[in-house]
């Protein structure tokens, strides 16, 4: 019966809460990007690069907390076996592997004229690379199986099994860089932020949040009308099915 | 405990009846390695530093080559449903199934290693490192790859999905590894290395068998 | 304005780490969309299907009485 439960409720409540991020995200976006570009400072270090850090800092935020994000609804659909708990994790792992895509990117055009390679691999590079991974793993494993929902629950698994793993893997990756020190990289964030430029960090982050918000309702109502109409096919084969056998009956 | 003996035997026939299957896993491990002189030239040092690595990374493949077979034949003959149906915890059940899979697959590979050890001119005193911390990883690789392995079961593609799911959660088990024979080879002890190996091992256990599980109920539903 | 765009001379890096993460996000937000529209509509279609087919059901039921 769950494929009938009634979603009525997060309907109603996404319906409020999208608007709502969509400007707070839209003022953020315009806000930070103003903040990124024209008012924080450039770094005495690395020049207008530093600007580079506020579309790459909050973007490897993003994928952190989607990830647990993921955990959290894999958790919720396993144990407590919310249905919309699945539909959740779905839309939102294409969401966190954009934004690990673009932390992944953004920090290799920041590494090039700073460290003089377009790849490093420094700690934190590497264990977010895994990170990718895992997002490729968890969004491909979702959509392996002929039955949506069986796939989900396997997700989610996996998403579990990705969460605990993901200390072990940071610490191995530490280990791994401390015995392999790569030469003379200067090392990111080193030195304490300033205020202007914590302010537009802080300000991306809200435009990213009000992204996040806005695109993952959307991607839920999407999978909830696919499988509404799923339901509906189903529905229309059984009792076409039942008229058949009551026809023969008759 | 006697369902898991059990099972570990029957897996154990299963396999001495088709012995293709170890030599198979044992093959590919042996002519990967050979590959790499090819690949990057026969120095003789060039070879020893990257020996542990390539004996590691290679293992690990082997391994992965072998996971499809944990489950997929029990899956597609029904047999899976009436070992899960068995009064013994299917968590058990999972670690019965690794330690066959490790016997089968892994032990082999441990076996084998030192001979590749002496064709990649690994330095003698790393020797023993090597096959311990061998020892000590393969089992995890196992472990880790029947989840993986439960989690395809009955997925299109499951065999290309797999590696796509284990490998990024095999890197720890990987880093330990290559550190311990490393340190080894430069003559530094490689106690720490193995004692995080063993204590990824020992946390490996309970956290598969529960996910494993997991993964074989949904697949049996 | 130019000295503005230059970025101190880093104009090619700044500027390409901004385009491609306006552009992977608008891209996530099209795709996002168009395939919320699709889902829509073929939703749409199925429940006008469905209503169809009950109307035509009972027409036939009314008609055989």
């Amino acid at each position: 019966m769950q494929r009938f439960a009634n979603p009525g409720q997060f309907l109603r409540l996404a319906a409020v809460v999208q608007p709502w991020a969509a400007g707070v995200g839209a003022v953020a976006t315009a806000v930070g990007l103003y903040f990124a570009l024209f008012l924080s400072p450039a770094d005495y270090q690395q020049g207008d690069t530093v600007r580079i850090m506020y579309v790459h800092v909050p973007a490897a935020w993003m994928a952190l907390s989607i990830y647990l994000g993921l955990a959290v609804a894999a958790a919720l659909s396993l144990v407590w076996k919310h249905p919309l708990a699945d539909v959740a994790a779905r839309a939102m792992a294409p969401i966190g592997a954009a934004f690990t895509a673009l932390c992944l990117i953004t920090g290799s055009l920041w590494g090039q004229p700073m460290w003089g390679t377009w790849w490093v691999w420094d700690a934190r590079l590497t264990s977010v690379l895994v990170l990718f991974f895992l997002y490729l793993g968890h969004i491909a494993l979702a959509n392996a199986f002929d039955d949506a929902d069986r796939g989900a629950r396997a997700a989610a698994v996996l998403a579990l099994v990705g969460v605990v793993n993901l200390p072990i893997i940071k610490f191995s990756v530490d280990w791994w860089n401390t015995l392999h020190q790569p030469a003379s990289v200067m090392r990111l964030g080193g030195p304490t932020i300033h205020g202007a430029m914590l302010a537009p960090l802080l300000l991306m982050w809200a435009a990213y949040m009000g992204y996040f918000v806005v695109v993952l309702i959307t991607r839920m109502r999407t999978e909830l009308a696919e499988r509404r109409l799923r339901a509906l096919q189903l529905n229309a084969e059984q009792a076409t099915r039942m008229t058949a056998s009551a026809v023969e009956a008759g | 405990m006697s369902a898991v003996v059990a099972l570990i035997g029957r897996d154990l026939r299963l396999a001495l009846r088709t012995p293709g299957d170890s030599a198979t896993v044992v093959a590919f491990f042996v002519i990967a390695v050979a590959l790499f002189p090819f690949g990057v030239g026969p120095e003789p040092q060039l070879l020893a530093r990257i020996a542990s690595g390539v004996i590691w990374v290679t293992a690990l493949l082997a391994c992965l080559l072998s996971l499809d077979r944990l489950f997929a034949l029990d899956f597609e003959d029904g047999s899976l449903d009436l070992i899960l149906l068995a009064a013994c915890p299917v968590e058990l059940t999972v670690l019965a199934k690794c330690a066959a899979h490790w016997l089968i697959a892994g032990l082999p590979l441990v076996i084998t290693s030192p001979l590749l050890a002496l064709v990649l001119n690994l330095p003698f005193d790393a020797w023993p490192t090597l096959l311990g911390a061998l020892a000590l990883g393969t089992p995890i690789l196992s472990l880790i790859g029947a989840v993986g392995a439960a989690l395809v079961l009955g997925a299109r593609r499951g065999g290309v999905l797999l590696p796509l799911l284990v490998l990024p959660l095999y890197i720890p088990t990987l880093i330990l590894g290559v550190a311990a024979v490393e340190a080894a080879a430069s003559g530094l002890s490689a106690t720490p290395h193995l004692l995080l190996l063993g204590a990824l091992l020992a946390f490996a256990v309970p956290v598969t068998a529960v996910a494993g599980a997991a993964a074989l109920r949904q697949a049996a539903e | 304005m130019a000295d503005f765009l230059a970025m101190g001379g880093y104009a090619a890096f700044v500027w390409s780490a901004y385009g491609v993460t306006a552009l992977v996000l608008a891209g996530l937000g099209l795709a996002t969309v168009l395939s919320a529209r699709r889902a829509r509509a073929a939703l749409h279609e199925a429940e006008q299907q469905i209503q169809g087919r009950r109307r035509t059901s009972r027409a036939q039921a009314r008609a055989q009485r």
